[in-house]
C-alpha cells in the first residue's frame, strides 16, 4: 500500500519546513496530519472497495466463478476490517485534525508529536492487514467480528490481523486523548462548552467513547492471541471458557464502535445544514443531549447482536428495549435537522445534497435498525442480507455520505480553491442512485432467506444479486469521480473567497483567510 | 428549473415503481408455517406500516421545505432556533410508538423461549460442514443420521445446470410429524453454526461445548428449507437444513423404516 | 477559558486519560470473571463442582414428574461416548444415578475432559450433582471402555412449567500433561 500513500504527498506547497517526504514524516502540524489521515483513509476506502467489488463480482451469478470459498471469506473479512478501521475511522480523525483546532480557535492539537505518531502507526497496521493476503493460508477469514472458535482455527493471517487491530487501537486511543485534551483545554477565550460547534461536540463524545471501548477491544484480541498460542482458554469450552463470552466482550466494544462511526457524521451534517439553510441549528442543546444519550445508551445494547446465541428471555427483552430506546434521541436529531431546514433560505450545493441524502438514507437505515431490534424479527433477519443492507444504509449512506459532505464543505478552506460544482452534484446523484441500487434489494434478499457471508446461493436470489452487483460496480466507479473532483480542485480549482458559503458562522470561516494559513490562531480569537 | 422538476418527477416515479415491486412474496419473509413464524410475519408487516407512515410524515415536511423554502425562490430565512414544547412532543411520541411496538414482541419472545412439554426432542449437531441429527425422545427415539448437501459439485462449478433447490437440498432430511411440538437441542462439534429454517420462524446458534434449545410446531406437511446462518468456515454456504413435515401416520411409517434399515449410522463414532 | 499554552494542564489531562485507558483495558479482562460470576448467579454455566453430599435429605415432590434427557458429544477426540439410557422420568427431589459409557477407539492413550451443558440454562440452579465424571479428567488407554456415573437430584424448586430438561456432556481432548480445569 505504500505506493498509494505516496500519492498523498504530491500536492502540497508549503515552504518554511523540511521539504519532500521528510516534511510529511516529521510534521507535527495538525493540517498536514489531517491531510495525511484523509488521503490514507481514501486509499484504504479504495482498497476495501476493491474487495467489495470482488465479493459482488462473485455474487453476480449463482455458482462459484471468481473467488473460491476460502478466498471469498478472506475478502468479506478484510473488506469489513479495512472499511471500519482503515477507512471510516481514520477519515473522521482526519476531519477532527483539520477542523477541531480551526473551529475552537486553537493553534494546533494539544500533543503535536503524539499526533504524528498516531498517524504513522496506521501505515504498519494497514500493511499487516493487506499483506496477510499473501501469507500461506491467506488472510483472516472468520469475518470482521472474528468469533472464536473459528478464528482460533485460522492461520498466520489471524495473527497479522490481531496485531493490526492492536496498532490501530493504539493509534485511535492516542488520537482520542489528543482530541479530548484539545477540546477541553485549548478553546478560544469566550467559547464555552455550550457554544462549541456541533461537530466539535460530537467528536468530544466520540473520543470519550473511543477511550472507553478501544482498550476493551485490545483486551479481547489479546485474549484471542493467548488462546491461540499460549494455551489459555478464555474462549475455549474445553478449558472452561466460553465462546459466547467473546461475543459479549467483542460487542461491548463493537456496538459503541458503530456510534463512533456515526456521531461525527451527525456533527458534520449539523454544520452543513444550518449553513445552507442560512438559519441557526434548531435545538442546539437538545442535539448535545441527544448525542450524549446515544453514546451512553450505545454501551448497554451490545447483546442485540447476539439474540440468536441463546440468552435468557429477560436478557433478550432488556437488550431489545434498550436498543429501541436509541431510536428516540436519533429521532430527535432528525426532527431537529428538519426543523433547521424549515423556513430556511436553502440552496443546494454538493455538501447540502450529501447532507440531505444522508438524512434520507440514514432514516431508512434507522427504520431497519428498529425492525432488527425487535427480537422475534431479528431472529429471522440476523446474519442475513437484511442486516447487510441495514448497516450499509447507516455506514455508507450514513458515515460515508457525511464524510463526502464534509469534504466538499471544507475543501475550499483547506486548499483555497473551489471544487467543480457540476461534477460534485453528479457525484452525489450517481452515488445516490447506485447506492440504492446496490443495497435496497438486499433487504429483499435477507427477508427471503439469503444468509450473509456465503459465496453462492439458490437461484431464487439470482436477480436481486445481479442488480446489487451492477449497483456496486456503479457505486465503485462513481467514487473515482470523487477522486477526480478533489484532485481537480486541488490542482486547478477556482480561487475561493474567505467565506464561500454565506450562511457559515463558525470560526474557520469568520476569522481565517482562505486557504487557512499553515499556522492559524496563534493568537486565540475572542468569541462573543 | 424545469429540467430539475422533471428529474425529480422521474426519480419519484422510479422509486414508486421500485417499491410497488415489493408486493410479491419474494420481497418479504417466506410464508409462515408455524405460530411463531406467523407472529413474526405479522409484526414485521405492522412495523413496516408504522415506519412508512413516519417516513412519509417526516420527509413530507422536509421535502415541502426543500421545494418551498429555497433561496432561489427568494424565500427569506426565519430565525427561530428552539422550542421546548415541540421538542418534548417529538421525544414523547416516539416513546409511545416504541411501547406499542414492544408489547407484541415481548409476548412473542416469551412464547419462543417456552421449550417445555415437547412431544419430541431432536438434537442437531453442527459439523464443518454438515449437520448431524439424533432423535433423543418421543416417537422415533434412537434415530440418528448425518445430513449433507446433496447438490452435485458440477452444479456449483457451473458444469451442469442448476436445479430448483440448488444448495438447499440434502441427502437425509430431518423428518417430523405435523402439529407436534418439536424441541431442537443444538450443539456443535467444531465452531459455531446456526440452525435456521425461515418458514418455521426458528434460528438458533449451535455452540461447541454447550447446548441451546428452541422449538417449533409445523402447521402443515411440507418441505421447509434453510441454511447455516453463522459463518463457520470454507463451506459455510454449503450446509443447508431441510425439514420434512409429515402427517402422523406417514411419520410412523418413516420411523419404522429407519428402524428396519440396517445402515444406521451412529452419531458418536468419530472419524 | 484555559490558556492555549497551558501545557501542564494538557499533560495532566493526558495522564488522566491514559489511566482511564488502562482501567478500561483491565476492565476487558475483568469481564471474564464478571461473566463467569454472572453465569454462576444466573446459573448459566456453573459446571464443574459437586454441589452437596449425598446425605442431604431433600423433600421429594411425589406429585410431579420431570423428564430428563441425556445427551453426549465428543469434540476432536477419537472416543465413542453415550449415555446408557436416553431419558428418564423422575420426581423433583429424588436422587438418581445414570451411567455413561466411553470407549477409546484409537491406539493411543487419550485424556479427555467432559464439559456439561444444560437446557434450560437455568437448570443449573436446581440441579445438584453429587458425583460426576466431569469433575475430573478422564484418561483412557487405547481401546479401553469405561462406564461412569452421574448422580444428581433435581430440586423441587424447579419452576412448575418446566417438565423436560436436558443434561448434556461434551468431551474435549486435553493435551498431554494438562491439568484439569481450574475453577
Amino acid at each position: 500500500m505504500a505506493a498509494v500513500h505516496g500519492d498523498a504527498h504530491g500536492h502540497e506547497h508549503d515552504d518554511h519546513h523540511p521539504s519532500g517526504i521528510m516534511r510529511w514524516i516529521t510534521t507535527t502540524n495538525h493540517k498536514d496530519i489531517g491531510t495525511m489521515y484523509l488521503w490514507f483513509s481514501f486509499a484504504m476506502f479504495l482498497t476495501g472497495g476493491t474487495l467489495a467489488l470482488g465479493i459482488r463480482a462473485e455474487l453476480f451469478q449463482p455458482g462459484i466463478q471468481i473467488l473460491q470459498p476460502e478466498l471469498f471469506n478472506q475478502f468479506t473479512t478484510l473488506h469489513g476490517l479495512i472499511m471500519v478501521f482503515g477507512a471510516i475511522m481514520p477519515a473522521f480523525v482526519g476531519f477532527a485534525n483539520w477542523q477541531v483546532p480551526l473551529m475552537i480557535g486553537a493553534p494546533d492539537m494539544a500533543f503535536a508529536r503524539m499526533n504524528n505518531w498516531s498517524f504513522w502507526l496506521l501505515i504498519p497496521a494497514a500493511t499487516l492487514l493487506v499483506s496477510s493476503f499473501f501469507l500461506p493460508g491467506g488472510a483472516a477469514a472468520g469475518g470482521w467480528t472474528f468469533y472464536p472458535p473459528l478464528s482460533t482455527q485460522g492461520g498466520l493471517g489471524v495473527d497479522f490481523m490481531i496485531f493490526a487491530v492492536h496498532i490501530l487501537g493504539a493509534s485511535s486511543i492516542m488520537g482520542s486523548i489528543n482530541i479530548i485534551t484539545t477540546i477541553l483545554n485549548m478553546r478560544a477565550p469566550g467559547m464555552t462548552l455550550m457554544k462549541m460547534p456541533m461537530f466539535v461536540w460530537t467528536w468530544l463524545i466520540t473520543a470519550y467513547l473511543l477511550v472507553l471501548v478501544m482498550p476493551v477491544l485490545a483486551g479481547t484480541v489479546t485474549m484471542l492471541l493467548t488462546d491461540r498460542h499460549f494455551g489459555t482458554s478464555f474462549f475455549n469450552a474445553a478449558g472452561g471458557g466460553d465462546p459466547v463470552m467473546f461475543q459479549h466482550i467483542f460487542w461491548f466494544f463493537g456496538h459503541p464502535e458503530v456510534y463512533i462511526m456515526i456521531l461525527p457524521s451527525f456533527g458534520i451534517v449539523s454544520e452543513v445544514i444550518p449553513t445552507f439553510s442560512r438559519k441557526p441549528l434548531f435545538g442546539y442543546s437538545s442535539m448535545v443531549y441527544a448525542t450524549a444519550s446515544i453514546a451512553i445508551l450505545s454501551c448497554v445494547v451490545w447483546a442485540h447482536h447476539m439474540f440468536t446465541a441463546g440468552m435468557p428471555a429477560v436478557g433478550q427483552l432488556f437488550f431489545m428495549y434498550a436498543t429501541m430506546l436509541i431510536a428516540v434521541p436519533t429521532g430527535v436529531k432528525v426532527f431537529n435537522w428538519t426543523a433547521t431546514m424549515w423556513r430556511g433560505s436553502m440552496s443546494f450545493e454538493t455538501p447540502m445534497l450529501f447532507s440531505i441524502g444522508f438524512i434520507f438514507l440514514f432514516v431508512i437505515g434507522g427504520f431497519s435498525g428498529v425492525i432488527c431490534a425487535i427480537v422475534p424479527i431479528d431472529i429471522q433477519v440476523q446474519d442475513t442480507y437484511y442486516v447487510i443492507a441495514h448497516f450499509h444504509y447507516v455506514l455508507v449512506s450514513g458515515s460515508l455520505f457525511a464524510l463526502f459532505a464534509g469534504a466538499y464543505y471544507w475543501i475550499p478552506k483547506w486548499t483555497g480553491r473551489m471544487y467543480n460544482e457540476t461534477l460534485g452534484k453528479a457525484h452525489f446523484w450517481l452515488s445516490m442512485f447506485f447506492f440504492n441500487l446496490t443495497f435496497f434489494v438486499q433487504h429483499f434478499l435477507g427477508l427471503a432467506g439469503m444468509p450473509r457471508r456465503i459465496p453462492d446461493y439458490n437461484l431464487q436470489f439470482a436477480d436481486f444479486n445481479m442488480i446489487s452487483s451492477i449497483g456496486a460496480f456503479g457505486f465503485g466507479m462513481t467514487q473515482l469521480l470523487f477522486l477526480y473532483v478533489m484532485i481537480n480542485c486541488i490542482r486547478s480549482g477556482e480561487k475561493a473567497p474567505q467565506k464561500p458559503w454565506d450562511g457559515a458562522t463558525t470560526l474557520e470561516w469568520t476569522h481565517l483567510p482562505t486557504p487557512a494559513p499553515y499556522h492559524s490562531f496563534e493568537k486565540p480569537p475572542v468569541v462573543q | 428549473m424545469r429540467s430539475k422538476s422533471a428529474v425529480t418527477l422521474a426519480g419519484v416515479s422510479a422509486l414508486a415503481l421500485y417499491s410497488s415491486m415489493a408486493v410479491g412474496s419474494k420481497y418479504n419473509l417466506p410464508e409462515p408455517q408455524s405460530v411463531i413464524a406467523k407472529d413474526i410475519y405479522d409484526q414485521h408487516i405492522v412495523l413496516l406500516w408504522i415506519c412508512l407512515v413516519i417516513f412519509v410524515g417526516v420527509f413530507g415536511v422536509m421535502f415541502y421545505s426543500v421545494l418551498k423554502h429555497r433561496k432561489s425562490l427568494g424565500y427569506k430565512a426565519a430565525n427561530f432556533h428552539h422550542s421546548t414544547a415541540v421538542e418534548i412532543i417529538w421525544t414523547v411520541i416516539p416513546c409511545l410508538i416504541l411501547v406499542a411496538m414492544a408489547y407484541p414482541a415481548t409476548k412473542t419472545v416469551i412464547a419462543m423461549k417456552d421449550t417445555s412439554s415437547p412431544d419430541m426432542t431432536i438434537k442437531a449437531t453442527g459439523y464443518q460442514w454438515m449437520w448431524g441429527y439424533d432423535y433423543l425422545q418421543g416417537e422415533g427415539e434412537g434415530i440418528s443420521f448425518y445430513s449433507k448437501l446433496s447438490t452435485p459439485r458440477a452444479q456449483v462449478e457451473n458444469k451442469a445446470p442448476k436445479g430448483e433447490n440448488y444448495l438447499l437440498e440434502v441427502d437425509n432430511r430431518v423428518v417430523v410429524p405435523v402439529g407436534k411440538k418439536v424441541r431442537i437441542i443444538l450443539t456443535a462439534n467444531d465452531v459455531i453454526h446456526a440452525w435456521w429454517v425461515p418458514s418455521l420462524g426458528i434460528k438458533q446458534d449451535a455452540i461447541p461445548g454447550f447446548i441451546r434449545d428452541t422449538w417449533f410446531t409445523a402447521d402443515k406437511p411440507g418441505i421447509y428449507r434453510g441454511q447455516c446462518a453463522e459463518l463457520c468456515g470454507k463451506d459455510h454456504g454449503f450446509m443447508p437444513i431441510v425439514v420434512e413435515v409429515m402427517e402422523a401416520s406417514e411419520y410412523s411409517k418413516w420411523v419404522a423404516q429407519q428402524g428396519a434399515s440396517a445402515i444406521k449410522t451412529s452419531m458418536h463414532v468419530e472419524n | 477559558m484555559v490558556n492555549s499554552n497551558n501545557t501542564k494542564a494538557n499533560v495532566l489531562m493526558m495522564k488522566k486519560l491514559l489511566v482511564f485507558t488502562l482501567i478500561m483495558f483491565v476492565f476487558g479482562y475483568a469481564l471474564v470473571p464478571f461473566y463467569e460470576k454472572f453465569c454462576e448467579v444466573t446459573g448459566i454455566n456453573n459446571l464443574l463442582k459437586p454441589d452437596v453430599s449425598v446425605n442431604d435429605k431433600n423433600w421429594v415432590d411425589e406429585e410431579r414428574w420431570v423428564t430428563v434427557e441425556f445427551d453426549a458429544n465428543t469434540r476432536g477426540l477419537p472416543w465413542q461416548f453415550k449415555p446408557l439410557q436416553r431419558s428418564t422420568r423422575i420426581h423433583p427431589g429424588e436422587s438418581i444415578t445414570v451411567m455413561y459409557e466411553i470407549t477409546n477407539n484409537s491406539e493411543r492413550e487419550v485424556i479427555g475432559q467432559a464439559i456439561p451443558s444444560y437446557s434450560p440454562r437455568f437448570l443449573d440452579k436446581h440441579l445438584k450433582k453429587f458425583e460426576c465424571f466431569c469433575f475430573t479428567k478422564q484418561v483412557l488407554k487405547s481401546n479401553e471402555t469405561r462406564q461412569m456415573p452421574v448422580q444428581f437430584v433435581i430440586e423441587p424448586g424447579l419452576p412448575a412449567d418446566i417438565n423436560t430438561v436436558t443434561i448434556s456432556y461434551t468431551f474435549f481432548e486435553l493435551p498431554d500433561g494438562a491439568s484439569t480445569i481450574k475453577k
